[in-house]
């Protein structure tokens, strides 16, 4: 691991990476969205309206283990002082912020012809609700120092402290849910039919490799912008 | 570590503002809400005690822009490093003088937010002990949010965010005290938060001291 610790090797890895991954993410994200959006059967009970599935589930996926990377990437740093590692928290953090956003929006537009309303305190919406707000967290503290170093070690701390509560807040969002009997449907059918699931899954990793391809792309700036920063002060340090 | 709760709790004493804010804060934001619902005992009644925490958990933001603040100003975090005292000491002795300063004023004024509320007495005693035990959840957040945002811009609304996510699971098992298990569910939140906070803290003040 440590030999992508050099940004120049990173740099140009990911230059010869990102194509690929960009490429194939939009080719698969086209093929299983047009599959799941037009060409896969719609669900008996909830008719077309299903098919925002294809959408919001992988966005749910890939903003859950979008932040347990992130948390990752902060112990990586903290841990073995690994120095992507720690800007790498701040290149995934908006893009699953993002992601967690699409799913709520999504998750409320498909709520809205299935149970009527455009919020319900479902408990895996209220889990994706406070993800969301932990993403924002981190966000926002990496952006709060003057000096970027510091911030990030702050939010790679958030972000691995959020990690750790997690599992707490999404068994307590169960619990408080369940209190009130709620009608039981879930966003999901009983078990995936081979015709949904293929889509799902084509699409799925198609978001994956966009995600992948997002977060390098985000990395290669913050490199950039830490050089060009360094080359303002070395500047700056000579004249003076 | 007896002698910094100590001396953390002589200083507190000596600007009683610093524990008599939060306090009233708390028990301002419980008498809004009769105002912005209704004076009708039996809807207040049914929604004290998640009244009560809310307002407990706003009053807890307000501390922590000084916890750690006067310390790193006038280098007493420093000298504490050079004297090789561990950061998680002095994190578990400020959580520990926050929850005295902070939920001993707050049990005292909690029979005065029932009474406004409209809580039936009988069911003051448990959440009472819920709040007892969540505020030590709280006092850990807090500590560990000073940590995190120490000099950094963004002041109540950054701290607000980094606790409030954190905070959910208190808010969940402590307003509902009446349900099985409730409370020893929130008394395991709480634990949970205790230990890491002294750890995070630690990590983040030798961030900030660097």
């Amino acid at each position: 691991m440590h030999a992508y610790a050099n940004p120049l090797r990173f740099l140009k890895l990911s230059e010869a990476l990102l194509p690929w991954l960009l490429g194939l993410g939009l080719l698969l994200t086209g093929i299983g969205l047009g599959i799941g959006l037009f060409a896969s059967p719609a669900d008996y009970l909830q008719g077309n309206s299903v098919r925002i599935m294809y959408v919001h589930v992988p966005a749910a996926w890939l903003a859950s283990s979008g932040y347990l990377g992130m948390a990752l990437a902060a112990l990586a740093a903290r841990v073995w002082k690994h120095p992507l590692a720690e800007l790498a928290v701040r290149a995934i953090a908006p893009v699953g912020a993002m992601f967690a956003a699409i799913c709520l929006v999504t998750g409320s537009i498909w709520g809205r012809p299935t149970w009527g309303t455009w919020w319900v305190w479902d408990g895996r919406l209220t889990s994706m609700l406070v993800l969301f707000l932990l993403y924002l967290g981190v966000i926002a503290l990496a952006r709060a120092y003057e000096d970027e170093a510091r911030g990030l070690k702050a939010a790679g701390l958030l972000a691995i402290v959020g990690t750790v509560n997690l599992p707490i807040i999404k068994f307590s969002v169960e619990w408080w849910n369940t209190l009130h009997q709620k009608a039981s449907i879930r966003l999901s059918g009983s078990s995936i039919h081979a015709d949904m699931l293929q889509p799902l899954l084509i699409s799925a990793l198609g978001f994956t490799l966009l995600f992948a391809a997002i977060v390098v792309m985000r990395m290669r700036t913050l490199i950039a912008e830490q050089r060009r920063t360094a080359r303002l002060r070395r500047r700056v340090a000579v004249a003076a | 570590m007896l002698a910094l709760v100590r001396r953390d709790l002589a200083l507190i004493a000596g600007r009683p503002g610093e524990w008599l804010l939060p306090v009233l804060f708390f028990l301002l934001v419980a008498i809004s809400f009769p105002f912005a619902l209704g004076p009708d005992a039996g809807l207040l009644a049914q929604v004290a005690p998640g009244i009560a925490w809310v307002a407990a958990l706003l009053a807890s933001l307000l501390p922590v822009s000084t916890l750690y603040a006067g310390d790193a100003a006038d280098g007493t975090l420093d000298q504490l490093a050079v004297r090789r005292i561990a950061g998680e000491t002095l994190a578990v002795a400020r959580m520990v003088a926050m929850w005295i300063a902070f939920a001993l004023p707050l049990l005292i004024a909690l029979p005065v937010a029932a009474i406004m509320l409209a809580l039936p007495m009988d069911r003051l005693p448990l959440l009472a002990l819920g709040l007892a035990l969540g505020t030590f959840g709280l006092a850990a957040l807090a500590g560990m949010a000073a940590a995190f945002t120490l000099g950094a811009r963004g002041g109540g609304g950054l701290v607000a965010l980094v606790i409030v996510p954190l905070a959910l699971p208190l808010l969940i098992f402590g307003s509902r005290p009446d349900e099985p298990g409730a409370l020893r569910l929130l008394a395991a939140s709480a634990l949970l938060l205790v230990a890491i906070s002294p750890f995070a803290t630690a990590q983040a003040l030798k961030a900030a001291r660097s």
